[in-house]
């Protein structure tokens, strides 16, 4: 059992206008084998939360603290992050020239366990996932990401999570540009990754769409950089029928208050 | 009704033969564009290239001088389009010294239908490839004194690479010629290995006879403080083919020129070239197609890594078609990944088409940092910054040295970016 905590976190970015604050005290705690949702309208701090988490250096934490299992994740490194359990789903995964699938998988799973995977096994267990995700075989020899269409490249990610067994996956926008099928692939991977019992997931989403088939137990609505509002799946079907506007309205009547 | 007529107009200009002076329905001849007045000529020519303007000579490769006598060179200021980014003072003379100095030894492994000779330079095969196309080429022909000459006989196929080892001979400026013909028919694979310590300008000449098929890998790995300055000309025959490989790592200041002419139609040429420059170290390679014959295929690729301060890597790339050349299939590119602050990286494609009846002709050149989103990307999955780092660049390269095709020379070269990757001060 692992816990991911983050408490009172402020991010701030530099903007060509100065600094600009995103997160403005978002506390939230997720636990092996729990699923969150966090959803909300566009700007509202829901990728600052994840990049932040896996440590992209243009996010900078002016207070607060991100803790796994209470080891502090602010003092580690990128790469000590992920070896370390955390799984950041880009939604804009970058193509990295010159470097092979297969060799990219295995160097990433050498670095995380430790050591170098067993060569048959995990021959294996690549193919294998990568039919499951519907990935063509012939992907492994390709450069990672590179020519991947949208879809590709989240299936990828989610072919990543499979295989690396984080002890938290954070998937940030992984259903935005997904038609209905390969919406429902890249479901059943993060599923299969949940139903194995020893990850917690944050699921960051604008859309409801994607609840259909990964269900949350707990769902946050981020407004403006803060938790607005939290509750159970219900909530979810609420902003289904609702939309945000009832968030986005509030907070401009306090605006002109 | 007015309506069904315009649209049969358009169909008419569509379907019609252009009007446009110059153009056919085959393609375009280009007419000669006016000295003076036309916007490809006076000061208007080449604006975005760096030659002169159109009637004087350094303004197309045409029209560079080429000459076997060293007087028929001027000087050189530096200032000159082909020596614009050589530095001159790091020479070690080779464009104003006597070469006197003894040659790198030479050292030939090869398979036993292969003649190896040494020859005096009055020899007839001396000059039947090249001919020197700047001042330093000039000074190594005119001061060169036995020549290198290595003769795969017609129809020839090797098995084996043939492996010529030049070895400096110390820090002397000195002069170097070596003749390679693949003869008819014949097939094969001859690598240049240059190493140890020298000051040296080199000729290479290279001629591969019709229906001839050879790969000439040429190899920089020179002691630090090296200067080599290398013409290597290829004369290409009818249906011949020709794969020339640059791989320059070790020096202080490498210059190779390549050339590939051909003499005959049907006539395909693949140009390779890798270099890795760390800090202080000048690559330059200036790689030159010339179209004088139709129906003929040519491929250019370099790809450079530089790492450290003032590492300085400059690739010119000049393709000429010639009006004569119909048919031609042509693609030069060159992409640079620049991973550490302080180096830099020229990169300039010259695109010369004289006619319009070609099937391509495209240039390309891409210089880049190694990205915080790729190192992001990568680190995110657990793998450590250094590692992260070798993993993009080794891919880089891996492209040029998968394309050498002779296993050994390929794992020889992966194990030299290998331990220039070490020497990286990351």
């Amino acid at each position: 059992m692992s816990t991911l905590e983050i408490k009172d976190l402020h991010v701030s970015i530099e903007t060509e206008q100065g600094v600009k604050e995103i997160l403005k005290g978002v506390t939230l705690t997720v636990k092996t084998g729990e699923t969150h949702a966090i959803m909300g309208p566009n700007g509202s701090g829901k990728s600052t939360l994840a990049s932040t988490i896996a440590g992209h250096p243009r996010y900078t934490v002016t207070s607060g603290s991100i803790t796994l299992d209470g080891e502090d994740v602010l003092a580690m490194s990128v790469d000590e992050r992920a070896r370390a359990g955390l799984f950041l789903a880009m939604q804009y995964p970058v193509e990295v020239p010159g470097v092979t699938m297969t060799n990219f998988l295995r160097t990433a799973k050498t670095a995380i366990d430790g050591k170098a995977p067993a060569i048959r096994t995990w021959t294996k267990d690549v193919r294998d996932a990568m039919a499951q995700l519907r990935i063509d075989a012939d992907f492994a020899q390709r450069n990672v990401n590179e020519g991947f269409s949208g879809g590709e490249k989240k299936r990828v990610e989610i072919l990543q999570l499979e295989l690396f067994k984080p002890k938290f996956a954070i998937l940030d926008e992984t259903d935005s540009g997904l038609d209905v099928d390969a919406l429902k692939i890249v479901s059943e991977g993060v599923n299969r990754a949940h139903a194995e019992g020893n990850m917690g997931t944050l699921l960051i989403t604008h859309y409801t769409r994607i609840l259909r088939y990964i269900k949350p137990e707990f769902v946050h609505v981020f407004v403006d950089g803060k938790i607005a509002e939290q509750g159970g799946p219900e909530l979810a079907d609420r902003l289904e029928e609702e939309g945000y506007d009832r968030y986005l309205a509030g907070s401009a009547s306090t605006a002109q208050a | 009704m007015t309506e069904v007529k315009e649209k049969a107009a358009e169909n008419a200009a569509r379907l019609g033969a252009p009007s446009i002076d110059g153009f056919t329905e085959e393609g375009e001849r280009l007419s000669p564009a006016p000295v003076a007045t036309g916007p490809l000529g006076g000061d208007a020519a080449k604006s975005h290239s760096h030659g002169g303007g159109y009637g004087i000579p350094d303004s197309s490769r045409a029209g560079r001088l080429t000459s076997y006598r060293l007087a028929d060179f001027p000087e050189l200021k530096g200032t000159e389009e082909e020596w614009r980014f050589t530095p001159l003072r790091r020479l070690g003379g080779l464009h104003k010294s006597a070469l006197d100095g003894a040659a790198p030894a030479v050292a030939v492994e090869a398979p036993e239908q292969v003649r190896v000779e040494t020859v005096g330079r009055e020899d007839a095969r001396i000059g039947s490839a090249g001919i020197p196309e700047d001042r330093v080429s000039a000074n190594a022909w005119e001061h060169f004194g036995a020549a290198t000459v290595i003769t795969v006989p017609a129809g020839a196929q090797l098995e084996d690479r043939v492996l010529v080892t030049l070895t400096g001979a110390g820090p002397a400026p000195a002069a170097q010629h070596v003749v390679i013909v693949a003869e008819e028919g014949a097939r094969a694979v001859v690598v240049l290995n240059h190493s140890g310590e020298a000051i040296v300008a080199e000729n290479v000449e290279i001629v591969v006879g019709d229906r001839a098929d050879l790969t000439l890998v040429s190899l920089q790995e020179w002691q630090d403080g090296s200067v080599h300055a290398s013409s290597q000309q290829v004369k290409v025959g009818q249906d011949a083919k020709i794969k020339h490989v640059a791989v320059s790592l070790g020096g202080s200041l490498v210059r190779l020129t390549p050339t590939v002419r051909f003499a005959h139609p049907g006539g395909e040429a693949q140009l390779f070239g890798l270099y890795f420059a760390d800090a202080g170290q000048h690559l330059e390679h200036r790689t030159f197609v010339d179209h004088a014959q139709p129906n003929c295929v040519s491929n250019v690729l370099y790809k450079g890594a530089l790492q450290g301060k003032d590492a300085h890597t400059v690739w010119v790339g000049d393709v000429l078609i010639q009006k004569q050349a119909e048919g031609t299939d042509s693609y030069e590119k060159n992409q640079n990944l620049v991973l550490t602050d302080g180096g830099r990286a020229d990169s300039v494609p010259n695109l010369e088409i004289e006619t319009g009846l070609i099937k391509g002709a495209g240039h390309a050149s891409a210089t880049g940092r190694f990205d915080d989103e790729h190192l992001f990307y990568l680190m995110a999955r657990g793998i450590p910054e250094d590692v992260a780092r070798r993993l993009v660049v080794r891919g880089f390269l891996n492209e040029i040295i998968q394309k050498i095709g002779v296993p050994s020379i390929e794992e020889h070269l992966t194990q030299a970016v290998e331990r220039e990757l070490e020497a990286g001060e990351y």
